[in-house]
């Protein structure tokens, strides 16, 4: 066992962890954060991602103690101060880039990730930078709508299909 | 997951005391080995992480002009870093695998794993890098050694990838478009004394110097160069993505868009 001292949402946390304890069983198993999900368990799709010192990473990927010391952010940290959805989550609502939700929180912090790095993203920049998001019910076709809007630009222009 | 210990030192003298021990295996960002663990495809008894080792993070230019990377650099620090050096090294980075594998993947575990169809082994390949370890520096020309295999010996650790930067550069990469390796990529750098070709992806050997094409780009550095150029289908890859013939075909596509597409 090992000690890990790591901020998750803005919170200090400590705990002993065995030193094979993936990053996303620490973050599901020990901290009940369960919102960041493990979809195929081998890094391809997405379900698991969160953000470590602000860069998105696949949870499943990483081990709890390479975090150590990090500031890591999942999608429970997302929503406003005030409990409502933040401008993605609430994009994702209006666009309905959601059907089944079980890829949904992967997408919302690769989304935000995006937008911090790109805050205008083309329609063929937001599908680029989801290649490692898998989605299986939406076609990802509301997913992009979704990103687009949140990012501010108008999406009149892409039809609903 | 299984049970093992992991180590995680801040030096590369520790990392180096830690691969001692048996069953140790270098971890670099594990976006190939943590899955290969899981698939119990590897089970060594010690990781040794090499995330936390400063001196084997970042990119800068060293005296005599040439690019060094830190092993432990992950793919989006390249991307971003190298740009203003060597697009064509930074267009590569940009393009492995997905933005979250990106931010965790190294240039160093790439290297050491020297999976056939990864993009790193074509750039150190094609720009005639050196590859620097614990203990010696290694030419790219004697560092691939087939699939999978590579110079170094055991508990050798790589800390440092030094690229000559060409005059003109470009990877194109064909991709398979579910694991975002490449079915063929290749790398074309044009240096004031020849143009250099390496080819990842496509053969059952590894990464290969297609010495034909090069030549043929010295002399003429345009895509019309390659026409009267063919590549031998034999020894290339034949799976379910793409027969020997096609990857061999693909071979010559590439590399004319690469000189096409070279800055």
């Amino acid at each position: 066992m090992a000690s890990v001292a790591m901020v998750v949402n803005g919170k200090s946390i400590t705990r002993e962890v065995e030193g094979h304890t993936l990053l996303v069983d620490f973050l599901r198993d020990d901290l009940r954060l369960t919102g960041t999900h493990v979809g195929c368990d081998t890094s391809q799709c997405g379900a698991c991602v969160v953000h470590v010192n602000g860069q998105s990473v696949k949870a499943c990927a990483m081990f709890a103690i390479e975090a150590d010391g990090a500031d890591v952010a999942t999608i429970e940290g997302q929503a406003n101060k005030d409990g409502s959805l933040n401008v993605i989550q609430q994009a994702f609502q209006d666009h309905h880039g959601l059907q089944c939700g079980f890829c949904t929180p992967g997408m919302v912090m690769t989304a935000a990730a995006l937008l911090k790095e790109n805050p205008k993203p083309t329609e063929a920049e937001v599908r680029s930078y989801l290649e490692g998001n898998i989605c299986r019910c939406t076609g990802y076709h509301n997913i992009v709508k979704a990103i687009m809007a949140a990012s501010g630009q108008d999406v009149t222009a892409i039809a609903a299909e | 997951m299984y049970a093992f210990e992991i180590e995680r030192p801040g030096t590369i003298a520790d990392a180096v005391k830690a691969l001692q021990s048996d069953g140790a295996q270098a971890l670099g960002g594990g976006q190939t080995l943590i899955p290969t663990l899981k698939a119990r495809l590897a089970a060594p008894d010690v990781l040794v992480s090499l995330s936390a080792i400063g001196e084997m993070q970042g990119v800068c230019l060293s005296d005599d002009g040439a690019l060094c990377i830190g092993a432990a650099t992950t793919h989006a620090t390249v991307a971003r870093d190298a740009a203003a050096h060597f697009a064509g090294l930074a267009h590569l980075a940009s393009h492995i695998g997905d933005p979250a594998v990106r931010n965790r993947g190294t240039i160093g575990g790439s290297l050491a794993n020297n999976d056939p169809a990864a993009c790193y082994p074509a750039a150190v390949l094609g720009t005639g890098a050196v590859i620097i370890t614990n203990t010696r520096q290694i030419a790219a020309d004697d560092y691939f050694q087939g699939m999978f295999t590579t110079a170094l010996d055991e508990g050798e650790v790589i800390t440092e990838v030094r690229f000559p930067i060409p005059q003109k550069s470009h990877y194109m990469k064909f991709v398979q478009p579910a694991s975002r390796f490449a079915l063929v990529g290749v790398f074309v750098a044009k240096y004031a004394d020849g143009v250099r070709v390496a080819v990842t992806g496509a053969s059952e050997e590894g990464v290969f110097r297609w010495h034909e094409a090069e030549a043929a780009l010295s002399a003429d550095f345009s895509p019309k160069a390659l026409d009267a150029l063919s590549v031998d289908a034999d020894g290339m890859i034949g799976d379910l993505h793409g027969t020997p013939a096609y990857r061999a075909h693909l071979v010559k596509v590439m590399t004319g868009r690469a000189v096409t597409a070279a800055t």
